[in-house]
């Protein structure tokens, strides 16, 4: 017994290290993922939905006048492309960050936080991780849509790719540090309701901001002020080659604001201690 | 209400090795308060290394909450944790790599195999891929899942997912194991086995074992004891010690006497 009588000297992490916490979490986070196929298909069917149904229905009602990226007359299908890609996006960051309240009921975040590395790392990790699925429902999205007529030039299936990890990580920032605040997984209607659909419909997602302009000077304020707006915005820019500055200042803003925000929830001497025991304690 | 004389001195209540050692676990004068409930009030006591400590108390008496606060879930207010002379506060990175845990809740991922919850948990914890294969079927071995391993985590029986549970804490090798409750819910056979098997770790590897509890039954006459009840240590040192000092024959007497608990019948409290 007496070989263990002394301090271990401190000796850190080495990038190896965070390299293998952050493909693992990467990993877990895909394996979770193919294993949900419910998922897939509902993340998939609900813009699908918007997109044959709604559009085709809406096209004769709203015409759209030629703005920028577009540099003709475009259906009305080609207009809220972006805008549901950004949907998809929405949904899964709010979704992961209900799956991050069902985690901390069934104990998974007590795992992923008891991990020695630093807990702004692991929760960047899982930021990223969330942000990666996002993609590979994105692009399935867009495969679909090009059946559909939906046919951006070929590079902007490449250009959009920086925006769409811009906008996830976003969204899946603003997911966590909602997250932090909801105690119980049904709340998640509340997301919807509260966070989900006001985002999305005061938008540029379904309608061009000038139109609002005409209907409500005040609404189109509010969905100016709206990050979504400019998330969705980056993304339609990014689709045609272009950079829409304004939108990537907003979104990088907002990124790093709700990253920080979320980061600090989850800070144990702050955000789940003044809660009180978690779901399932004794 | 009468409470038996105080357990003497608690602060000092770790002699039986030699004082320069550095304890697996210390809790020194932790206090923690959810609001204006306070869960724990000034706690002290330490786990040696090697040695099996038993967290004695009802439900409600605060061993979740010394939990969060060891494994860093919660934020300490006022006291200190150390793990090997590590504070969990200053520097939660060297001191969480000497700990593993099992959570009372189930904490594995249903639908993945059971090598991928164990490969998970070694990524998180930096073991890098081939080390964490190697690592996960030594263990798998260990704990007689060989066979299973890459059938899902959802097929196996509470005990094997407990089994597969203290396997995932020891990945990384810690030398200290906390157990919240592991044996709530499990049948006699499968409380037994992984009774033995934790004490195995005890005398076989050196790991020092913090176990929670409050079946009366799981604890043994060598045990370190510390009783909890309503946030405060009632009583803490050698089991035998505790039970005399508090003038009765078992754990389940002195245990009442402290607590001034209705006991239940049965070995529980």
């Amino acid at each position: 017994m007496s070989s263990i009588t002394t301090r271990e000297a401190p000796r850190g992490f080495s990038f190896a290290e965070y390299m293998t916490c952050l493909t693992g979490i990467v990993w877990r986070e895909g394996l979770r993922f193919l294993h949900q196929r419910e998922r897939f298909v509902s993340a998939l069917v609900r813009p699908l939905v918007w997109l044959f149904i709604f559009a085709a229905g809406f096209r004769q009602v709203l015409g759209i006048s030629i703005i920028p990226p577009y540099e003709t007359y475009i259906l009305y299908e080609v207009y809220i492309a972006p805008g549901l890609m950004a949907m998809i996006q929405l949904f899964n960051g709010m979704q992961s960050s209900l799956s991050m309240v069902y985690d901390r009921e069934m104990g998974n975040m007590r795992t992923l936080l008891v991990s020695p590395l630093p807990r702004g790392f692991l929760l960047f990790c899982k930021l990223l991780a969330g942000t990666a699925v996002s993609l590979l429902q994105v692009y399935a999205f867009l495969l679909i849509a090009w059946f559909w007529d939906i046919t951006p030039p070929s590079s902007g299936y490449l250009t959009v790719l920086p925006a769409l990890i811009l906008s996830g990580l976003m969204l899946g920032s603003l997911g966590m540090l909602i997250s932090s605040g909801i105690k119980q997984l049904e709340n998640f209607a509340g997301v919807m309701n509260f966070v989900i659909f006001p985002m999305f419909f005061a938008s540029s997602a379904l309608y061009p901001l000038w139109r609002v302009q005409e209907g409500s000077p005040y609404l189109y304020y509010l969905c100016e002020a709206n990050p979504f707006t400019h998330a969705v915005e980056l993304i339609r820019f990014a689709l045609y080659g272009q950079v829409n500055w304004i939108s990537l200042a907003v979104v990088a803003s907002c990124t790093i604001v709700f990253m920080i925000g979320a980061i600090l929830a989850y800070d144990p001497s702050r955000g789940l201690a003044r809660r009180g025991p978690a779901g399932g304690e004794g | 209400m009468t409470s038996p004389a105080p357990i003497a001195e608690p602060r000092e209540s770790a002699p039986k090795l030699d004082p320069a050692a550095v304890p697996a676990l210390s809790i020194d004068a932790v206090s923690h308060a959810y609001g204006q409930r306070r869960a724990l009030m000034d706690v002290s006591f330490n786990v040696q290394p090697a040695s099996f400590t038993a967290l004695l108390g009802l439900n409600g008496a605060g061993k979740s909450t010394l939990f969060s606060l060891i494994t860093r879930l919660f934020g300490i207010q006022s006291g200190r944790v150390g793990i090997f002379g590590h504070d969990v506060s200053k520097s939660p990175g060297e001191a969480l790599r000497l700990l593993g845990v099992v959570f009372q809740p189930r904490t594995l991922d249903l639908d993945l195999s059971l090598t991928q919850n164990l490969l998970y948990h070694a990524a998180l914890h930096g073991i890098s891929r081939r080390e964490a294969a190697a690592r996960s079927a030594e263990l798998l071995g260990r704990i007689g899942l060989s066979e299973r391993a890459g059938s899902k985590v959802r097929d196996l029986s509470g005990g094997q997912m407990r089994r597969l549970e203290i396997a995932r804490a020891l990945l990384h090798r810690p030398r200290l194991l906390l157990l919240d409750e592991p044996t709530v819910g499990l049948d006699v056979k499968a409380r037994a086995d992984i009774i033995s098997h934790v004490r195995q770790l005890v005398t076989e590897q050196g790991i020092g074992v913090l176990w929670a509890t409050h079946l009366f039954d799981e604890i043994m006459a060598g045990d370190d004891l510390v009783v909890l009840h309503q946030g405060k240590v009632l009583a803490q040192g050698p089991m035998s010690r505790v039970v005399t000092e508090a003038g009765a024959q078992d754990v389940n007497t002195a245990f009442m006497r402290l607590t001034g608990a209705q006991v239940m019948p049965g070995g529980g409290a």
